[in-house]
């Protein structure tokens, strides 16, 4: 009459299930990897009327980008694949060109006292711009910049800043090479506020 | 002799369905991982442009995002077609973006504001207008660590 014991519950998927969950989980936490160009806003604007300081004009590398996603660098209409080139060698720079930026003597880990040059790049875009164009022009100056670190790593250490960046974290000779790097070519992009031309 | 039963004779022996469960499995977990899951619902249409210079973002934890876009289609009868700000699952202005940094901010460990990355995601046919009015906002907000968020390329066309 009474019914005696139910009978058990197979429990040998248990295991099954449980993988799978764990499986599941440590699938989701890293999916998709985001990607992007990491940059640095500059602090904000203090109300002093302390006039910004004088850069001389051989010392820019102005980039302007119109709200027909045309590219005028240095007064030269210039496709964008063309821009790194450009970029490079304004970045490299030449002391005896009277065009090309200025060099000063500065004080670099590992080099000592070596001149550096004062170069910046000015990007200056319209709020008509769009976003693509913007992307690719700031990829192509980063771009520029990493070129000439590599090769300049390249010279003095055998290794580009990727294989240095990955030394770094296991020796400080490493960090320090990859300092004196970026000191002797200083990435300097200032982005100077939008014009209002094209844009709605 | 009885004692040996007689093959069956005729039909082949049954197939082992010993390895389905694991078949399904497999399956299982290929549809798994190749489902994407979003933390917020997009209503804005994102697709970001392409680069080759990029870093990956670490520590998912400490980052934020802001769309940029177009609404999608679906709303588009009611917001109309020009690029909007999404915070979090609303539609915002850049007025809000303060707010969203204090509160972004809020929910952080202290010790780790610093680290904090703001990342945009912005649809490329964007004007930069917007972009520009965000990135001021970010600026006013003390929120100087951005990122672009882009797909990554081998080379970039004209």
């Amino acid at each position: 009459m009474a019914r005696r014991e139910a009978p058990e519950i197979n429990a040998g998927s248990m295991a099954d299930i449980a993988f799978l969950l764990l499986i599941f989980f440590l699938v989701t936490t890293t999916m998709d990897v985001d990607t992007g160009l990491t940059r640095k806003l500059p602090p904000p604007i203090e109300d002093t009327n302390e006039p910004p300081p004088e850069v001389k004009q051989r010392n820019v590398f102005q980039v302007l980008v119109n709200a027909n996603d045309d590219l005028l660098v240095e007064g030269e209409v210039m496709l964008v694949s063309n821009l790194r080139e450009e970029a490079k060698k304004f970045i490299i720079g030449d002391a005896s060109d009277e065009s090309m930026p200025e060099f000063k003597i500065t004080e670099v880990p590992i080099f000592g006292r070596i001149p550096v040059s004062k170069q910046i790049v000015s990007l200056q875009n319209d709020r008509g711009t769009s976003y693509e164009m913007y992307i690719k022009v700031q990829n192509e100056l980063v771009a520029a910049y990493n070129e000439v670190r590599d090769e300049y790593a390249k010279e003095k250490f055998g290794s580009t800043m990727k294989e240095l960046e990955k030394k770094a974290e296991l020796s400080k000779k490493a960090e320090e090479q990859l300092e004196a790097v970026k000191a002797v070519y200083p990435q300097r992009i200032s982005e100077a506020e939008p014009k209002d031309k094209g844009g709605k | 002799m009885s004692k040996f039963k007689k093959k069956k004779s005729g039909g082949q022996p049954a197939i082992s369905t010993a390895s389905l469960p694991d078949i399904v499995f497999m399956l299982l977990f290929f549809f798994m991982v190749t489902t994407v899951m979003r933390e917020v619902t997009l209503k804005v249409e994102v697709k970001t442009p392409k680069a080759t210079e990029v870093n990956k973002l670490e520590r998912k934890s400490l980052v934020s995002y802001i769309y940029i876009g177009a609404p999608i289609k679906s709303l588009q009868s009611q917001f109309g077609t020009a690029d909007r700000i999404q915070l979090n699952d609303a539609f915002a202005t850049e007025k809000d973006i303060i707010a969203f940094v204090e509160s972004e901010r809020e929910q952080t460990n202290p010790v780790e504001v610093p680290l904090m990355t703001f990342s945009m995601k912005v649809d490329k046919a964007a004007e930069m207008g917007i972009v520009t009015d965000v990135k001021q906002e970010l600026r006013k907000a003390n929120a100087l660590k951005i990122n672009y968020s882009t797909g990554k390329t081998d080379k970039i066309v004209d």
